[in-house]
């Protein structure tokens, strides 16, 4: 398979990964998660703010590549507003796209689709998929064990 | 190709078939020799020679194809035994790589000799396969791990070793040259000092092997372990060395067959060393083509070999040290060809697939040794490990990359 590495590193993707959005502590966090990628050493961890079942507040503490600070970066965007069911189908349809058999739609509107070129790089899916775990872990009250990518 | 006029590098380059493959349209440049060496042509095949034309299990059956693998593997034992400058071939113990080498001297000497309060001596440089077993058997044997700490060049602390040191330190067990760092470790006199208080040495000399030549009576080492595949040999086969009255008051570490003398339900007594400690049918292919691969390191010459890579490692040195965003991590004074670095605000991983991309094979991540990562307070490196047949052009081809790297994440 031929891959382009200026498909994996989009500029929106370099520029999440330079200015990350929602990077830091909550302090008020209701529900926070650790997760951990053992092969690289690298560790993320992320703190939710619950209002009812609506996703008040997202932050994500990282030591991590530019492909794991952007999807993390982008996530917190995407997620924070939405009902843990949104959040349940957003991890949901970002996995199937990322990691699913057939090719995922791309739309200029969408973030995310920047993220799809990992695709091509296996080695690199789990550094896109960590942030989004390990904020499910979070949801799932799974907050004290910590996510790993293997 | 070499900074060096006299070292055959064309000829070295034209032993390994793997030099030639393209990755991505590009030259192989095979910076990874840390992680594992790619293999001559003489290694690869011994192995299909084995297979076609001597093999049959060993030790066991009267008829000629046993006897000739047998031979053959035990003539690779003794070329083993010469390359550590052993007393005798019996204290060479064939195994699966040095982390097995290692547990099994964890386990089987860790039984018969720690009690509570005993204290092992490991260092902040360790690979996890020199860690995990010492906390292994430390934890059935209530013994203690103490650590002898590294300075900010990656030197191991004599100093503070020796603080460590007590009557009650039984096992130092230490690197010979940091997989993470490069940094050679002065096992000399850490084998002096633990000496001095009566404690046995285990080295492990995964990284020094290939770059070092190694005489285990000159240093007096009670163990010293290395792997296969480091030296430019089999995966899945490796070496430890013991001195014999040790291994002989040891107990077995796994039993079955090949290690016994006579089985009964009632008492079974256990074979005479080596084949004590080699239960099972061995990797007889990987023991035979191992020898190989310490026959054609000979026939380059450690001499030859050193001189090449250590050209080597100055010259990377020189260059990546002139780069503004690049920070060379461990700078001890006495190195093997390994450069660990970062380039500043991209992390490792980034780094690692975008040289992938020119073809550049290297290490990312924290190289099984988290407690060094710690150390500098760092997630990861890139690591660049430098083998016998690299050349100063592939460190361009690295530099060229870094640059690259650099305008991608300007």
């Amino acid at each position: 398979m031929s891959t382009n590495l200026s498909d994996l590193y989009q500029e929106i993707i370099l520029e999440h990964s330079r200015k990350p959005k929602n990077a830091g502590v909550l302090e008020d966090a209701t529900a926070e998660a650790q997760g951990n990628n053992p092969l690289c050493g690298d560790r993320i961890k992320v703190y939710v703010k619950l209002d009812g079942d609506r996703i008040s507040d997202v932050r994500f503490d990282a030591r991590g590549c530019a492909i794991s600070v952007a999807s993390a970066s982008m996530m917190t965007e995407i997620l924070i507003g939405k009902t843990l069911d949104e959040a349940e189908e957003a991890f949901e349809r970002f996995n199937t796209r990322l990691t699913g058999d057939e090719a995922p739609d791309l739309a200029d509107d969408d973030e995310l689709s920047a993220l799809m070129g990992v695709r091509d790089f296996p080695t690199r899916i789990k550094c896109a998929t960590l942030p989004w775990q390990t904020l499910r872990a979070a949801l799932h009250g799974a907050g004290n064990t910590p996510i790993t990518t293997e | 190709m070499s900074g060096n006029g006299t070292y055959p590098i064309d000829r070295i380059r034209a032993d390994f078939p793997i030099l030639s493959e393209q990755v991505r349209g590009k030259p192989l440049v095979y910076l990874d020799n840390g992680a594992s060496a790619q293999k001559p042509s003489a290694v690869i095949d011994r192995i299909s020679r084995t297979y076609e034309t001597e093999y049959a299990n060993v030790h066991r059956g009267v008829h000629y194809m046993s006897q000739m693998a047998t031979d053959a593997m035990e003539a690779a034992r003794v070329k083993a035994q010469t390359f550590l400058n052993a007393a005798d071939e019996k204290e060479i113990i064939f195994v699966r790589g040095a982390t097995e080498g290692i547990n099994l001297v964890a386990s089987s000497w860790g039984r018969a000799n720690l009690k509570a309060g005993d204290e092992i001596i490991l260092s902040v440089l360790e690979h996890h396969s020199n860690i995990v077993p010492w906390q292994m058997i430390a934890e059935q044997t209530g013994a203690v791990i103490k650590v002898v700490p590294i300075d900010d060049a990656g030197e191991f602390l004599v100093d503070e070793y020796e603080k460590l040191l007590s009557p009650r330190t039984r096992m130092v067990a230490v690197t010979h040259v940091s997989n993470a760092l490069g940094t050679v470790v002065p096992v000399k006199e850490v084998i002096r000092l633990a000496k001095a208080q009566g404690a046995a040495v285990l080295l492990d000399g995964c990284q020094a092997v290939p770059h070092i030549p190694v005489d285990v009576q000159a240093l007096d080492v009670d163990f010293y372990v290395f792997s296969g595949h480091k030296l430019y040999g089999p995966s899945g086969i490796g070496v430890l060395y013991g001195k014999q009255a040790l291994l002989e008051a040891m107990p077995p570490y796994q039993g079955g067959g090949e290690m016994i003398d006579r089985v009964t339900f009632e008492k079974t007594t256990y074979a005479e060393l080596p084949f004590k400690f080699e239960a099972g049918t061995p990797h007889i292919a990987g023991i035979i083509a191992l020898g190989t691969a310490i026959d054609y390191l000979n026939g380059i010459g450690f001499d030859a070999i050193a001189a090449h890579e250590h050209d080597l490692l100055t010259y990377a040195t020189e260059q990546l040290s002139a780069m503004n965003t690049v920070d060379i991590v461990g700078t001890a004074a006495e190195k093997a060809a390994i450069l660990s670095f970062n380039i500043q605000t991209v992390h490792p991983h980034d780094v690692g697939t975008i040289l992938d991309h020119d073809g550049i094979a290297v290490r990312t991540g924290h190289h099984c040794a988290q407690p060094v990562m710690d150390r500098f307070d760092l997630a990861a490196t890139v690591r660049a490990s430098f083998g016998l047949y690299n050349t100063r052009e592939e460190v361009d081809a690295l530099v060229t990359g870094i640059k690259r790297v650099q305008e991608m994440f300007a």
